[in-house]
């Protein structure tokens, strides 16, 4: 009897998890079949689902009216370098305040976190002034200083809560046994934390590649990332539904294939812990 | 080897000096077919100007205004070239932000602008924007309807024949609604219709002293007509359509009437997206009671920021894209119904293009009838046909839509929408220091 309980229960959350993920995940399955429709079929009511004539058209016109290749390659040095230069300067700052905190450790951290409670908009004259007077408009290098600097309040949190969890005991052991400060953070708490960094990276990564008010307001024809890209398709007036999801699935599919590929160590670092 | 090395940096110097013959014109546009098209006819420009190269910065017209708006503010000089449109031009050029454009050459021909568009760019009788596409509005409605309910659409109707018509064209039971007009909240969506609504009943956005008049008559009969009409003839959820629905709704055949910019003419006569391409007739923006039909008129336009460093090279690009030639060279490739229209004299003179385009003469008529200097019948201080030309319109239209909005979709009275429009709009026109 117990058994077949526990049976129709897993059956139940299997369908209930099936039913969750599915509706989640519907708007971006919605968006890959639109993307093979004809402008016409994509707008047709009652919507078609599966059984329409399946086009490239969109993938060639998208191909033909802008540089994809151009585009991903910003994305992808803009978010893997301004997560890279994010985590070398968090690193230390969060394994300080983890283990040798002082009075104003939690107020530094507020405060760090506060800067990401100012909307973007505010400071975006100064700061495309500042880009003007420094030659760093449109170029990458611009992008990556600015969302390094954007997304390091999150990463030092992040970090400052996996390193928390490390028992501060097994750092004073390997100090015990002589390892110097490098050695200690290098050999002993960045293999303990690898999975809390690498969810962090993998999480900083989304949000970089996502970033749309920085990488469109501070680019023009050069540094510009998918974000740019996507926007040359979306119009208030605009007519063109099965271009629009062309170019959101191209724009999307490189990171939703890490993401798939990295799961595992997202989730480990989402529940992680040392005594886990 | 120091020689060789001497000689080699004198070599690449060299070489340096003879790209820079090559100007690179970074041009930022929005997204729209007219514009999607020029882009794509480049080729033509490079075979005539080998030495100027183009990049293409292709936006989401908000996105493109945002950044557009933040370059030229600080003289940035990232963008060669923008496009902007009619409301941009006049406050910009007053701001200095745009150079007036005196050199597009001798084929330009500035005397074959439509004289309502060549207005809207000028600021002092100089020109500070090349018009590339204009528009005006205009009744679209169906003939089939109208000849099967018995009603006639006269060519210069009043709103009450429109409501009459729409009324008896309505049929719940197949999904027909008489009519469909834009509900969706935003300075240039809903509020676009309703301001040429309001001239068109004789109000205004401002007296002369800058106060808001919402609290007055007119205002109150274009907004509880507009509501009513459209509870009674209009499709459901209607205050969620912009130009966009309101354009699949009329081209799947659920609309009677359709009142909104010219430019939809040629896309509800296409036959492959239109289900009722050869069904359609049209008519001037409607009229209350006064001698005004709106007032409606838009273009996107090439323009010049003052910041630029290649304004010889911009302004050979710009008269390329505008002049008589280019009409021709779209004409040539992808047939008259395709080319920019609304900003020539010349076009309209065309009897090919009558044949192709058979909303050409209506269009014109349209665009003739709107004047955006005085553009209400009662005195006012500002210029702009479906908007008011000062800066801080985009937020206060688009707030004042919300409150429409609102009436449109139930959640509000009428009157109450009026008074809150009236209490933002006075509260912001204060702090901008307009009411003193």
């Amino acid at each position: 009897m117990a058994r077949s309980v526990t049976t129709q229960r897993k059956l139940t959350f299997t369908i209930l998890g099936w039913a969750i993920g599915l509706l989640i995940f519907f708007p971006i399955l919605w968006t890959f079949l639109t993307s093979f429709k004809t402008e016409g079929t994509a707008v047709a009511t009652p919507p078609q689902f599966l059984f329409f004539d399946w086009t490239l058209e969109n993938y060639h016109e998208v191909q033909n009216r802008s540089d994809y290749m151009k585009h991903v390659t910003n994305s992808v040095v803009i978010s893997v370098g301004s997560t890279l230069i994010g985590l070398a300067l968090a690193i230390p700052a969060a394994w300080a305040m983890a283990f040798s905190p002082t009075k104003r450790t939690k107020d530094v951290l507020m405060w760090m976190l506060s800067t990401k409670m100012m909307p973007p908009v505010g400071v975006l004259v100064p700061l495309y002034l500042i880009f003007r007077d420094w030659g760093l408009l449109d170029t990458r290098l611009g992008l990556v200083a600015v969302l390094t600097m954007i997304n390091l309040p999150i990463i030092v949190w992040m970090l400052y809560t996996y390193f928390k969890e490390i028992p501060g005991e097994i750092l004073e052991a390997a100090r015990m046994d002589g390892a110097s400060l490098m050695k200690e953070i290098v050999y002993v708490l960045t293999p303990m934390a690898v999975p809390g960094i690498a969810s962090t990276m993998l999480l900083n990564i989304i949000l970089a590649w996502n970033e749309a008010f920085w990488t469109l307001n501070l680019t023009a024809a050069n540094a510009a990332p998918l974000t740019a890209f996507i926007a040359s398709y979306s119009s208030p007036e605009g007519l063109f539904w099965a271009k629009l999801s062309a170019a959101s699935t191209m724009a999307i599919a490189p990171i939703l294939i890490m993401g798939w590929f990295s799961q595992k160590q997202l989730v480990r670092g989402l529940t992680f812990g040392a005594v886990k | 080897m120091l020689s060789r090395t001497l000689l080699l940096g004198a070599a690449s110097v060299l070489a340096m000096s003879s790209f820079a013959h090559a100007e690179t014109l970074t041009i930022a546009t929005v997204n729209n077919g007219d514009m999607v098209r020029m882009q794509k006819l480049t080729d033509d420009f490079a075979k005539k100007n080998p030495d100027i190269k183009l990049e293409w910065v292709t936006l989401e017209e908000n996105v493109l205004r945002q950044r557009v708006t933040t370059d030229i503010a600080t003289k940035g000089g990232q963008y060669d070239v923008m496009t902007i449109g009619t409301y941009e031009v006049p406050i910009w050029a007053k701001q200095g932000w745009l150079l007036p454009l005196d050199g597009l050459g001798a084929d330009y021909d500035k005397a074959d602008l439509l004289p309502a568009i060549d207005a809207a760019v000028s600021v002092d009788g100089k020109l500070y924007a090349s018009p590339f596409y204009g528009e005006s509005a205009m009744v679209m409605y169906r003939t089939d309807l109208a000849e099967k309910a018995g009603v006639k659409i006269s060519e210069k109707p009043t709103w009450d024949e429109i409501a009459d018509a729409a009324k008896k064209m309505t049929d719940k039971s197949t999904e027909t609604y008489g009519i469909c007009l834009r509900g969706k909240a935003g300075w240039g969506e809903n509020m676009a219709l309703l301001t040429a609504m309001s001239n068109s009943f004789g109000g205004r956005w401002f007296d002369e002293k800058w106060q808001p008049q919402f609290d007055q008559p007119e205002w109150k009969k274009a907004l509880t007509f507009y509501v009513d009409l459209m509870k009674e003839a209009g499709p459901p959820g209607a205050s969620s359509n912009g130009f966009n629905e309101n354009l699949a709704l009329f081209q799947t055949g659920k609309c009677g009437i359709w009142i909104d910019a010219t430019v939809a003419a040629s896309f509800v006569t296409n036959p492959k997206d239109s289900k009722v391409a050869d069904k359609v007739g049209y008519a001037l923006f409607p009229t209350g009671g006064v001698e005004n039909h709106g007032n409606w008129l838009w273009a996107w336009n090439l323009g010049i920021p003052a910041g630029t460093k290649k304004a010889e090279a911009a302004q050979k690009f710009v008269s390329w894209a505008t002049d008589k030639a280019y009409t021709e060279l779209v004409a040539s490739k992808e047939g008259w119904a395709n080319v920019p229209p609304g900003t020539r004299k010349s076009l309209y003179a065309n009897p090919e293009y009558e044949k192709a385009a058979p909303f050409a003469k209506i269009t014109l008529d349209a665009m003739n009838a709107a004047n955006t200097t005085k553009p209400t019948v009662k005195p006012v201080p500002y210029t702009g046909g479906q908007f008011v030309a000062i800066p801080e319109f985009q937020g206060i239209g688009t707030a004042v839509g919300q409150q429409f909005s609102a009436a449109l979709a139930g959640s509000m009275k009428v009157d109450q929408a009026l008074q809150s429009a009236q209490a933002l709009t006075t509260r912001e026109m204060t702090k901008g220091g307009y009411i003193k």
